[in-house]
């Protein structure tokens, strides 16, 4: 089972090599067709990872630039094997979401070989490189099949998350001659004994990591690159962007910055509480504000990231840590991390339906569709609920346990973070109203319903929703062992 | 040894919603089997809680529960469980039999809608979520479908979902009631994190146990005032009470299952339940929790009892006046008067959804007219809906001897008076009955006395599968007067877990001739006002003022609308803005910098360094232009040139010679 | 009077002295390869002269310098024709004041 990891890397990229030769009908199949394969290898994974046992698993170590300190070492824990399921999930929903050509397929299938990479790679260099050529596939596919604006949104989005890894690359240079290793766990282990740098130059790596990792996730206020390119994007790469991508930000976060720099996080524990929170409020209270659906949705996500790195922030910039609390905080935010992907990623999947049919999505532009479409509003409602937080649906879990965590960790930044809860309520409800209530407006009087391929992706991702909402151990099981040994490593 | 319904108590909600999920999978919109199958299932369910019921009178206080872990996070185990008790027991029964009322009646309320189907699987759903309610062991349990009750209440209240203001009214109590929640959540974080469980019952380590409530210590009180936040919401009690007249949006079956036995009885139901946080450390019966409990109570109760007085609305008449009822339970509870309250709970969601579906026989037989001044005089038409709904008023108001209400109002009202902090309370409460008194008789006098107006005149009496219901729920509601009397105060003592003993004399009591005293005011008054209303409203006509105040329901809807909802539009219009402008202006700016930057390196290379070698270029040019003047290309002059050169050559060496 | 070195070379002199004047003076292209061709001629005749009254008179070494030098003055007259003509025939003129485009 050795090679496992490396073959759910390479995979994609053969699967781009092929794509990007067939002809244009073909390569969504041939890209479904290796996504296929992938997601057997990522459940084989599955399988074989022993959820008892801590530490990473099935690791392959070779040598590669040992001048510069570079491996390959890839390897999953818990963490990783949650993110690579979760890629494996959405990718073949972003397919499936929307029927594209040659240039599309393979440039998808590239992006997805790198998020592999990311979540799998434990050598700085290496993963840099896969977090980096990640960004290149995103900025293309807004940039060829945006909408409206998309030069425009894909520049933005390009140039300011390329900043952010250079500021981070080059922090890691100083990391590297202080202490000559690139890799995580041996970094860890040195942070944990003690500084890893000196004085200002700590502060000045810290700012640096800290940066690039806030514009990926979007943490408040490096978020605002962020409504614009979701909004723009095809909705298959809106999907990816918010179901996998971001989460490459908070993986971020709980692999480097976090074990990295215990010291400076404490001591801007209260600022980045407040980031969080300022995330969390302002992000749902701008959606309330939007007209436009797809940017409703992408403001939401900003917030539902807010509630990961709150749940992070109040893991390690607390005083006082019980385990009970740190574990609560870090599994909410593991779960919050694989919910929100599936969730944000239907709601998108759903946007573009409704964009499919009317050629818009402005909130204004529909009205009455329960009475056209009953499923359509059914089964978008259940992902719009899902979001919300509503118990019995697999938002609700996840956001309890963070909350649980960090209410003990911090208690007033997650008093005002509640608030959050409310106004991420009422944008939702007001979006149905506008959508699905009232007389039928006479724009969308020749509506389909949902049709046959439509529900084949629809009922499984509510089926899933139902699943973790209700009994979510399945998913507790892959992480729990990686929680606990997290929560001792940040005590 | 247990019975075999504690391990399967799971089972009493389940199969409502087992239904509910049938339906809404395989029924079509307007089939006959969907109402089959939610009423097999709620008759299921009723067998079941009566099954479940028949334990709990073994001995008194019987308890039992049935903890299971839901997931484990890290090394801890999240726990749940489901507990069968006096106060489940009672309540699933009062749902179970009501609910079975109410879907029997919706059969023939919903005949013509077209998603009758659906109609039917949110009907189960609700109830399938408020049976969860109230079997649920765990604070977490109950808040997952607690919550799901709000989603129900959502569902059901903007059922007809083509008119704009269901929707409107659905989205008001979803919100209104997640504000609520809000504080609920906070109290359940708050509880878990001081006791480290939410098992109500868990032999003896529970939070409602002893060593739960030692860990929990002072800080009960913010906790039972946050858990009271959520009861606010879902019991539409002040200041949350904004949504309950609105849900009248939704059918009316609905709003007998919201407003009697279901939703809003979660919110008494819950400080019921939780009620040993609120009398932590109490002294004489009074926490400082339990005091808010008591005065939001009044306020409630008699604010709406004052606004229902001046609503023409048949159904909002009916809203207010369970806004009300629901304010005296809390009072009851605020006062330590648990089984009072509880005893009052399950007699209201009797006679209560008595009221609803009654007044959904009258607005059935009057065409969907709500509006009480265009009927009259529908007694002789409607007789049955007459009778049964005067029973549902005089149990309302509080005629006493047969009617279950108001020997339960009379126990608060005992209660009450014996509260130690203050007597405030309980005169509130006296004019508070006067209130309710009154404006049931204008209701009565308006819709079934006086002239045929407008909208009966072509009324009819319902069919049997909505006149049946109203009788069993009639009988239920006399029958259970038998078991709330001082004489026998069955019910009160199996609810507080003492022996129940017979004894005739303490029937008489003096609260009773205070009580009846005050009703009769009460309808006296009410007859004297309304004895020749017409079109217009009496009250209407002397104080006028003072009516469009009460009307307009104190203007609180208004009022909230320019300050609190005002406000978070505004917020969420400022974030949008500060979004696109400021904190995106700051990128804009940095990215401005870097592109001023290049501006500027372009100028310094254009005219500087470009600029200077352009200048050298120059001046060699102009050398060379000079230089090339002796290029006549004149051959000879060149030739003569070399001949002066050799000569000059010659001559230099002549010269070194 | 014996014909002495000296006599050679004064010859030698005034006829290369003329072939300048002409080189230098006259106008047509044509003249000017002429005088060019007297200078040649001043050379070749100060190479025999100094041969003859050199330190090894017998060796015929001078002579063939002259025969190869007025070779290739012959060349050189033929090139420097073909040269005017074809200038000729471009610009219309042998005058050389007039042909001046290699001016600076």
């Amino acid at each position: 089972m050795a090679g496992l990891i490396s073959a759910l890397i390479l995979l994609p990229l053969a699967g781009a090599l092929f794509a990007g030769m067939a002809r244009e009908n073909y390569a969504r199949g041939i890209a479904l067709f290796f996504n296929a394969i992938t997601a057997i290898l990522a459940v084989t994974l599955w399988r074989n990872f022993d959820i008892t046992a801590a530490g990473l698993q099935i690791v392959e170590r070779h040598a590669w630039i040992p001048a510069i300190g570079a491996e390959y070492v890839v390897g999953i824990d818990g963490l990783s094997l949650l993110l690579v399921l979760l890629t494996s999930l959405i990718f073949p929903f972003a397919f499936l979401a929307q029927r594209r050509g040659r240039g599309y397929c393979a440039l998808m299938l590239v992006m997805q070989s790198a998020l592999y990479g990311t979540f799998t790679a434990h050598n700085f260099v290496l993963w840099f490189l896969f977090y980096e050529m990640s960004l290149i596939p995103a900025f293309l596919l807004i940039k060829i099949w945006g909408g409206e604006n998309r030069d425009r949104a894909a520049t933005k989005f390009f140039i300011y998350t390329f900043l952010g890894s250079v500021a981070m690359l080059l922090s890691f240079l100083g990391i590297y001659f202080a202490k000559g290793t690139f890799d995580f766990a041996a970094l860890a282990e040195l942070g944990r004994a003690g500084p890893l740098l000196n004085g200002n130059l700590a502060w000045l790596a810290f700012a640096g990591i800290f940066l690039g990792l806030a514009v990926k996730v979007p943490l408040f206020p490096f978020h605002t690159w962020l409504p614009d390119a979701y909004e723009t994007a095809p909705v298959g790469v809106s999907m990816v962007l918010t179901g996998v991508l971001s989460k490459m930000g908070v993986y971020g976060f709980v692999r480097l910055l976090l074990p990295l720099f215990p010291h400076e996080i404490r001591i801007l524990g209260p600022w980045l509480l407040g980031l969080a929170v300022c995330s969390i409020v302002f992000a749902s209270l701008a959606a309330w504000a939007q007209s436009d659906l797809k940017r409703m949705v992408a403001y939401l996500s900003i917030n539902h990231l807010g509630y990961c790195m709150i749940g992070l922030f109040a893991v390690t910039a607390s005083a006082a840590r019980p385990a009970v609390e740190m574990q609560a905080a870090l599994s909410g935010v593991f779960l919050q991390i694989f919910n929100h992907g599936i969730t944000a990623a239907a709601l998108f999947y759903y946007v573009g339906l409704l964009e499919q049919r009317r050629g818009l999505r402005g909130l204004g532009d529909f009205g009455g569709l329960m009475q056209r479409t009953p499923l359509l509003c059914g089964w978008m409602s259940v992902a719009m609920f899902s979001s919300l937080g509503l118990p019995a649906l697999n938002g609700f879990i996840g956001e309890f346990l963070i909350f649980k965590g960090s209410f003990a960790l911090a208690a007033a930044a997650t008093s005002i973070a509640v608030l959050g809860l409310l106004f991420t309520a009422i944008a939702f409800l007001r979006a149905m109203q506008m959508l699905f209530s009232g007389p039928l407006s006479e724009s969308c009087s020749a509506f389909p319903d949902l049709l046959r391929t439509e529900k084949w992706i629809v009922v499984p991702v509510t089926l899933l929703m139902f699943a973790i909402g209700i009994a979510p151990q399945f998913l507790f099981n892959i992480f729990n062992t990686t929680v606990i040994q997290m929560a001792r490593l940040f005590a | 040894m247990s019975p075999w319904i504690v391990d399967h108590l799971w089972l009493v909600p389940a199969v409502p919603l087992a239904a509910s999920l049938l339906i809404l999978s395989f029924a079509g919109s307007r089939s006959k089997g969907a109402a089959a199958l939610a009423i097999i299932g709620q008759l299921i369910a009723l067998v079941l809680a009566v099954a479940a019921f028949i334990p709990t009178l073994q001995e008194p206080g019987w308890r039992a529960f049935h903890n299971f872990t839901w997931f484990t996070f890290g090394e801890n185990a999240v726990r749940i469980g489901w507990v069968l008790d006096p106060l489940a027991a009672a309540m699933l029964v009062m749902i179970t039999l009501v609910g079975l009322c109410i879907f029997v009646f919706s059969m023939g309320y919903m005949a013509e809608d077209k998603n009758f189907s659906r109609f039917f699987a949110y009907l189960s759903f609700f109830s399938a979520a408020m049976l969860g309610v109230v079997i649920a062991n765990s604070l977490l349990l109950l808040f997952v479908c607690w919550e799901l009750v709000g989603l129900a209440s959502y569902l059901l209240i903007g059922f007809w979902i083509h008119k704009p203001s269901a929707a409107a009214a659905a989205k008001k109590a979803f919100i209104t009631t997640r504000i609520g929640d809000l504080g609920f959540f906070f109290g359940i974080l708050w509880l878990y994190g001081s006791s480290g469980t939410l098992l109500f019952y868990d032999d003896g380590k529970g939070c409602l146990e002893s060593a739960g409530l030692l860990a929990v210590g002072a800080s009960a009180t913010f906790i039972a005032l946050l858990i009271f936040s959520g009861a606010v919401g879902k019991s539409g009690q002040f200041p949350l009470h904004v949504w309950l007249p609105e849900a009248m949006e939704g059918p009316t079956p609905v709003s007998a299952l919201i407003h009697a036995a279901t939703m809003v009885a979660a919110g008494v139901f819950l400080v019921a339940r939780v009620y040993p946080l609120f009398s932590l450390g109490a002294v004489d019966g009074v926490t400082p929790s339990l005091t808010v409990v008591v005065w939001v109570g009044v306020v409630t109760a008699l604010m709406a009892a004052l606004i229902a007085i001046a609503q023409a609305d048949i159904k909002r008449i009916l809203a207010y006046s369970t806004v009300s009822q629901l304010g005296l339970m809390m009072v009851s509870l605020g006062v330590g008067g648990v089984a009072a309250g509880i005893m009052h709970l399950l007699a209201h969601g009797f006679f209560k959804a008595l009221l609803f579906i009654g007044s959904g026989s009258v607005i059935h037989g009057c065409h969907h007219e709500h509006d009480i001044r265009k009927m009259g005089g529908l007694r002789r038409v409607m007789p049955v809906t007459f009778l049964t709904y005067a029973v549902g008023m005089m149990t309302l108001s509080g005629v006493p001897l047969f009617f279950s209400g108001a020997w339960t109002k009379e126990e608060i009202l005992h209660q009450t008076a014996h509260w130690p902090r203050s007597q405030a309370p309980f005169y509130l409460m006296l004019a508070g009955v006067v209130l309710t008194a009154l404006y049931m008789t204008r209701q009565m006098i308006y819709v079934f006395f006086g002239n045929r107006r407008a909208a009966a005149e072509h009324a009819h009496e319902s069919p049997r599968v909505m006149t049946v219901p109203l009788i069993v729920l009639a009988l239920g509601t006399i029958a259970l007067s038998i078991v709330v009397t001082p004489a026998w105060p069955w019910l009160h003592a199996y609810l507080s877990g003492e022996p129940a003993r017979f004894e005739i004399a303490r029937l008489i009591q003096p609260m009773l001739f205070v009580s009846l005293a005050l009703v009769a005011a009460g309808i006296g008054l009410g007859l004297l006002i309304y004895r020749r209303a017409g079109a217009f409203d009496p009250l209407e006509r002397s104080q006028p003022a003072l009516f469009r105040f009460l009307e307009n329901k104190m203007w609180i809807d208004e009022l909230y609308a320019h300050t609190v909802i005002a406000f978070s539009r505004t917020a969420a219009v400022l974030s949008d803005w500060m979004d696109r402008y400021i904190w995106d202006g700051f990128v804009r700016a940095f990215g401005s910098i870097g592109q001023a930057f290049g501006i500027l390196t372009k100028g310094v290379d254009e005219r500087g360094i470009n600029a200077a070698v352009d200048e050298g270029v120059g001046s060699a040019r102009g050398v060379g232009r000079v230089m090339s003047l002796w290029h006549s290309g004149q051959i000879q002059t060149y030739l003569g040139a070399v001949a002066i050169g050799m000569l000059a050559l010659l001559l230099f060496y002549v010269w070194l010679a | 009077m014996t014909p002495t070195l000296t006599l050679f070379l004064i010859v030698s002199a005034a006829l290369f002295c003329i072939g300048l004047l002409a080189a230098l003076s006259r106008r047509h292209a044509i003249f000017i390869l002429i005088g060019i061709e007297m200078m040649l001629a001043a050379a070749n005749l100060n190479f025999i002269a100094f041969w003859r009254f050199g330190a090894e008179p017998q060796q015929p070494t001078g002579v063939m310098v002259a025969i190869f030098s007025i070779a290739i003055a012959a060349a050189e007259a033929a090139v420097g024709v073909a040269l005017v003509i074809a200038v000729y025939r471009h610009y219309r003129t042998t005058n050389v004041t007039k042909l001046d485009r290699l001016k600076g």
